[in-house]
């Protein structure tokens, strides 16, 4: 069955059951691969993209009810102004290590800031701590939110 | 930057060697063997490839080659410092390339083996990758100089760039392939005085970021390719379990699924996505012949180790005669445990592969690449010059990834499969069949007169990773990474014993994770100090102070985290700070750890200061990073960290039971690096180490509870008991 979804902007075509999660039909079907597959069960906040603008964990959201909604990845957030700056704070701190969960990451931050453009330490808490990260990048992730807040100020 | 997975058409020849072979395996030196560089232009693809580690073509284009992977640890920048460094190029405009497996050009001097880990890689590759980098700048600089016919020495290079100092005549690398091509090496090129790094010491961008914020970056398990399949798999829950039956009726009939494979000791289910597949797997009915290990639980596990603990160990060190000692002065004794550890990369184990009749293709991440064309080859039944292993950037290793069952594993499902296939393990497979850290068990005995340690005893009891994993590291019944930092104990004790009980715990597979051996040893004698020091009425600081005359590096970070903590303020009540100190990685570190304790026993770290000396620093940002990432690695052990078994099985499955710190939960870190010209120490794990005895310390001073095993159970702290 033909679903049809507006990724990043575009309308994309695909066969996939309804209740197959986003994160598998992103990945395999679309290749889409910069959203990650962690844990499958929303413990971990890898797969995390946006939907009409809030986080979602992709792995456990089904594809069937997603049509006529806009869908943002990571390969599409730099598009939107919270996440061009989240990105560049990103660089600008060093945040990355391996990077794996780091898509997750800012996609999260990116929704933070755009519900809320001066987040404080419980914002924060609040918002990312959804979001592992074994590497233990943490501290910065903290500093580059709070960077990018007062960039986007300016 | 780029980094490309292309193999290297770098000439076969050997670097120059001479590394400085260091760390937990102190104790043995594989020969790396001599150098010969001769430098050679490839006529068909006009490039300068002085030796294993660069290459310059006409464009101009520096293509550097990383012998250690990327994981997380900024190593790639490192190298990528390091090489342009001496070769005086300009680092923005380098390519990265993956090096190809290749144990005689790329072998990490430290293991004689192509191997990343140990916080080895700046250590041992630091002094070659000079060379290397001086080498080709001296060619380059011969060559153009021969062109203006002046003398080399009137030459300078930067940039990427010769000059002609007097006359200001310039010619781009690019320029100089041909000529420089034709030269022979000089040997003994002198290194640059570190006063003169323009690069080293700075904090430079990290290379292989900017693509990792936008999802452009290709981990293993992205590898993509027309015609892919995917696949997922169950392994015998038991540990050495095989598989007796399976029912497939439900599971075919499911959209996506194309097949199924049953091997001896797993199913794996092919599907034309994840989803497909691992809905597949759950409609299996799967009996498992369980085998030997179906009632194994951890009591088991620990009553072995504990009762082998008890026996003498092989001697790993001895000073002084600690026998004699053992009816003088006071007694004090402990015994410290370990718990089995799984490694958690966030990228889960996966591995794609394409076999044919002729040829095994293997797209992976792998903190060991030629063993895992080694090991592909094998599992193929094909030879190695048969197997291309295409390697990428790591989501995570610790240590993980220096193993290869997944390859195996997924070359014997890929043999059964028509076609690529990507076999991803859930979460829960990843964390069940994982290759744990090993349970210790230290028992630690001492004499003391007045407030001195006279004498002590050390017996580590614990698996030996070293004895499978590098055979030649495993000397007399010693495995020289379960004594680190405990044979080498900075602690200047007039009478000192150090032992080594190898014992092998039933069913669980053990392997290397991040920190190794000084995890446990540090833990076990920082933990044993901070008691000492209550029993003698002295400050654990100054206790282990006047202890440490022989190694002023951490006598100065013990001054200096006792500075910068705060030591000896007045704190609230429940609240208590913590210190260690470890010699590890040719690092020296002393963490404070300033925690507040409920009377539930719930643990919140209000802040870490740590005081870092690693000698001579490449990128002191990637240092701090790995500071902070470390200490967070090892609090995460310290409050969550243990895989039990039931019944043959593990325990944990996921996140929820298999628990990670989170950004709510991590405390303010103040790191001070010390200013050092010494060579070079480890940073990526000693970093991990010193915070779970800060923690278990700071608790100690908060509390009066003396844990002695981790993780921190809050049950003991709210019942004021060491063990249950």
């Amino acid at each position: 069955m033909a679903t049809t979804l507006n990724i990043n902007g575009q309308e994309v075509s695909f066969d996939a059951p309804p209740e197959m999660p986003l994160l598998w039909v992103l990945r395999d079907v679309l290749g889409l691969t910069g959203t990650k597959f962690g844990c499958g069960m929303a413990q971990c906040g890898a797969c995390t993209v946006h939907i009409d603008g809030k986080p979602v964990r992709s792995c456990v959201l089904p594809v069937g009810n997603l049509q006529r909604r806009a869908i943002t990845t990571i390969e599409g957030i730099g598009a939107t102004p919270a996440g061009a700056s989240v990105q560049k704070a990103w660089l600008d701190l060093e945040v990355v290590q391996c990077g794996y969960c780091q898509s997750g990451q800012i996609m999260s931050a990116a929704a933070l800031l755009a519900s809320t453009p001066d987040p404080d330490d419980s914002d924060i808490d609040a918002a990312m701590a959804g979001n592992i990260c074994r590497c233990g990048t943490y501290v910065r992730i903290r500093a580059a939110i709070k960077q990018a807040a007062s960039a986007q100020k300016s | 930057m780029t980094v490309t997975a292309q193999s290297s058409k770098v000439s076969r020849r050997r670097v120059l060697g001479g590394a400085l072979a260091t760390g937990f395996v102190f104790a043995f030196h594989l020969p790396v063997g001599a150098a010969k560089a001769s430098q050679a232009k490839d006529p068909a693809d006009g490039k300068f490839a002085p030796n294993a580690y660069i290459r310059i073509d006409e464009s101009g284009q520096v293509t550097l080659v990383m012998p250690q992977v990327e994981m997380g640890q900024g190593i790639y920048t490192g190298v990528a410092t390091i090489l342009a460094e001496e070769l005086d190029a300009d680092l923005t405009q380098v390519v990265l390339e993956h090096a190809p497996p290749d144990e005689k050009l790329y072998a990490n001097p430290s293991f004689g083996i192509q191997a990343t880990g140990g916080s080895t890689s700046v250590r041992a590759f630091w002094t070659p990758l000079r060379k290397a980098g001086a080498t080709a700048r001296a060619i380059l600089i011969k060559a153009a100089a021969d062109g203006w016919q002046v003398t080399p020495e009137s030459c300078s290079a930067a940039d990427g760039t010769v000059v002609h100092n007097a006359s200001g005549r310039k010619l781009r690398y690019g320029e100089l392939v041909d000529p420089a091509s034709k030269l022979s090496p000089p040997s003994d090129v002198p290194l640059k005085d570190p006063k003169d790094f323009v690069l080293i010491g700075k904090p430079l961008k990290r290379l292989d970021t900017p693509d990792k914020v936008n999802g452009k970056v290709i981990y293993g398990i992205d590898a993509m390719m027309p015609g892919l399949k995917f696949a997922t798999l169950a392994q015998c829950p038991v540990f050495g379990g095989k598989v007796a039956n399976i029912d497939s009726e439900a599971a075919v009939k499911i959209p996506g699924v194309r097949q199924i494979i049953a091997l001896d000791d797993l199913v794996a289910v092919v599907g034309d996505h994840m989803w497909a597949a691992k809905r597949g797997l759950e409609a299996l009915k799967i009996t498992w012949d369980e085998g030997k290990n179906a009632n194994i639980s951890s009591k088991d596990i620990w009553d072995h180790l504990r009762a082998a603990s008890e026996s003498d160990g092989v001697v790993a060190k001895s000073i002084g005669d600690v026998a004699k000692m053992r009816n003088v002065g006071d007694g004090y004794d402990a015994s410290y445990e370990m718990p089995f550890l799984a490694h958690g990369t966030m990228e889960p184990l996966n591995c794609t592969v394409h076999v044919t009749s002729n040829s095994c293709d293997v797209w992976v991440g792998t903190q060991i690449i030629a063993r895992a064309r080694s090991v592909a080859a094998k599992a193929a039944g094909l030879s190695e010059d048969r197997v291309t292993i295409h390697q990428h950037l790591l989501g995570g290793g610790f240590g993980r990834r220096l193993e290869v069952d997944m390859i195996a594993t997924a070359v014997r499902i890929g043999s059964k499969v028509d076609g690529p296939v990507k076999i991803v393990w859930t979460r829960e497979e990843d964390i069940q069949h994982d290759i744990y850290r090993p349970v210790y068990r230290d028992n630690i005995s001492t004499r003391l007169s007045g407030d001195k340690v006279i004498a002590l005893k050390y017996r580590v009891a614990g698996s030996s990773v070293i004895a499978r994993w590098l055979p030649p590291g495993f000397q007399k019944g010693i495995d020289t990474d379960a004594v680190d930092s405990a044979a080498d104990t900075p602690y200047d004790i007039p009478n000192l014993q150090v032992e080594y009980v190898r014992v092998e715990p039933p069913a669980v597979p053990t392997g290397f994770w991040r920190g190794v051996g000084p995890n446990n040893n540090v833990f076990a004698i920082e933990s044993f100090m901070d008691e000492l020091a209550r029993k003698v009425n002295k400050d654990p600081i100054a206790f282990r102070r006047d202890m440490l005359g022989k190694t002023p590096r951490l006598q100065h970070v013990l001054d200096l985290v006792a500075e910068k903590s705060n030591w000896g303020q007045p704190l609230p009540p429940r609240v208590g700070r913590g210190v260690s100190v470890q010699p590890t990685f040719n690092t020296s570190i002393a963490t404070v750890v300033e925690a507040e304790v409920d009377t539930g026993g719930d643990v919140y770290i209000r802040q870490v200061t740590l005081a870092v000396d690693c000698g001579l620093v490449v990128n002191p940002d990637t240092v701090v990073a790995q500071v902070e990432g470390g200490m967070i690695f090892g609090l995460t052990a310290a409050l969550y960290g243990e895989i039990t078994l039931d019944k043959g099985r593990v325990q944990q499955s996921n996140f929820h039971d298999y628990r990670m710190l989170r950004i709510d939960q991590v405390p303010k870190i103040n790191i001070h690096l010390v200013k050092s010209g010494e060579a070079p120490g480890g940073i990526g794990e000693a970093s991990v180490v010193g915070g779970p005895p800060a923690l278990r310390n700071a608790i100690y001073a908060a509390t009066g509870v003396a844990l002695r095993r981790l993780p921190i159970d809050r049950r003991l702290i709210a019942e004021k008991k060491s063990w249950l």
